[in-house]
């Protein structure tokens, strides 16, 4: 990549003075560096990535509100975790937490677990415990 | 309190945070350099690990191995400690600011605040130096970005102890011991023959067998999965070959440019060439990320889009397999 060619298109981030540092020739050949604003196909991918999650939550919600979810997986989605990662913020194996996704077992389950999983979520007891979809 | 460290911005973090801090302690050395004497160059793809919903590409090492490699090569010393309580490890590192040095630091970072929310993701092997601490908040260099920052305590204690896979485990590390004259020679011979080894590896995830592998996977996601899981597919791999840090080309202009320095430094003018050919291979990438966004961006559904991307990645698995191989008989001189 040129120096020249270095890309510096307007970025699609919530912080928008972030530029990052790339590694380019000058007209002689010789290696420097750069900073760039941002490169539209990154910023697509970005924008993929994010449209899916955006999605999965989204769909969590839906499952919430139908009565086929607990709280505990619109959370998830909403903070990009899968249960595996869950699982180690929470401090127990992944299959509970994949039990802990069906309604039925996520009202019986005790505040002290429920903390947990409210830390990690940084909420209250309470906001996960009624959480609405709306 | 604060030291009196510099902050340099660099393109990846690990590198970054081994240069300044070596810089820091009177050892100029540049980012390009502990990149390649670390044999930072990588590819590898892991089928049966998930990351964001998608296969595990890396165009890099395991965390923490750049700058081991680097130090073990160059002959300082770095002293890496693990905690198991945030509280210990807060005091060591409050200690470390009070004895005036910087500490390198493996955060997560999703919970890096001055990142913008699309940067993030739960990856942990993200590193960054603290060179000071007020009384609410560390004060914190992070070479990606172009200036320094700072965290509050509480956010400070949340990053160090993030979780999931490479979890950081409060983990800080700093150089120990730095000799006055390094000998860069050998060091260089030493990281360029390592990265031949591993991108010529003979594993078909690994290196240029891995870059293959994934190639001929492309048109198969499509058929078997759909288009919009073979979009998906496709933007993580672009993101993690273009990701902050990469410097772009999945870390290929990088390595050109360590190949410049080395090629100065050793005397060897093919390397030079060498360095110049793997700026092309680095273009290539770059031209494989721009197709590969149009194809998620129009939702193309032929199939031949699939097709013609797996067919543009083959190639540069090719290139790539020439150049170690070209590379490799330059430095068996050595």
């Amino acid at each position: 990549m040129k120096k020249e060619e270095v890309p510096q298109d307007a970025g699609n981030l919530s912080k928008s003075n972030m530029k990052e540092l790339v590694y380019a020739t000058d007209d002689k050949g010789n290696y420097t560096t750069a900073l760039s604003s941002g490169w539209e196909p990154k910023s697509i991918a970005l924008s993929n990535s994010i449209a899916e999650i955006n999605e999965r939550i989204e769909a969590a919600k839906a499952e919430v509100k139908a009565g086929q979810a607990s709280p505990i997986v619109y959370y998830m989605e909403l903070h990009k975790m899968d249960p595996q990662i869950l699982a180690s913020y929470v401090g127990i194996w992944k299959w509970r937490v994949k039990r802990h996704f069906r309604p039925k077992v996520f009202n019986r389950l005790s505040d002290k677990l429920l903390q947990k999983y409210a830390d990690t979520f940084d909420i209250t007891l309470d906001e996960l415990k009624n959480f609405k979809a709306e | 309190m604060e030291t009196n460290f510099i902050h340099h911005q660099s393109a990846h973090c690990e590198n970054g945070v081994a240069s300044n801090l070596l810089r820091h302690n009177g050892f100029e050395i540049s980012e390009p350099m502990i990149f390649g004497i670390g044999s930072g160059l990588f590819f590898v793809y892991i089928p049966f690990l998930q990351v964001n919903h998608a296969p595990a590409i890396s165009y890099r090492p395991m965390p923490g191995t750049i700058f081991n490699k680097a130090a073990k090569r160059l002959g300082f010393k770095v002293k890496r400690v693990k905690f198991s309580s945030p509280k210990a490890a807060e005091k060591a590192l409050d200690d470390n600011l009070k004895n005036n040095i910087p500490t390198g630091l493996q955060v997560g970072v999703y919970g890096l605040t001055y990142f913008p929310d699309e940067y993030r993701f739960h990856f942990n092997a993200h590193n960054c130096v603290v060179y000071g601490k007020t009384d609410t908040h560390y004060l914190v260099s992070d070479p990606v970005m172009e200036t320094v920052t700072t965290l509050t305590h509480a956010d400070m204690n949340k990053v160090r102890f993030a979780k999931g896979a490479f979890a950081p485990k409060g983990q800080m590390y700093y150089p120990i011991s730095i000799p006055k004259q390094a000998a860069l020679a050998p060091a260089i011979v030493k990281g360029i023959k390592e990265t031949c080894r591993d991108m010529l590896a003979p594993v078909p995830i690994v290196g240029v067998k891995g870059i293959r592998t994934i190639a001929k996977k492309i048109p198969q996601w499509a058929k078997k999965l759909g288009n919009k899981k073979a979009n998906h597919y496709l933007a993580q791999i672009v993101r993690m070959q273009e990701e902050i840090g990469t410097g772009g080309g999945g870390f290929r202009f990088i390595y050109a440019a360590f190949l410049q320095e080395a090629s100065a430094i050793l005397g060897n003018e093919k390397l030079r060439e060498l360095s110049l050919e793997m700026t092309k291979i680095g273009d290539m990438w770059r031209d494989f990320a721009v197709n590969a966004s149009r194809v998620y961006k129009n939702r193309s559904t032929q199939e031949d889009v699939y097709n013609t991307l797996s067919k543009e990645m083959l190639a540069i698995a090719d290139r790539e397999e020439i150049f170690f191989k070209k590379l490799k008989d330059v430095i068996k001189a050595y």
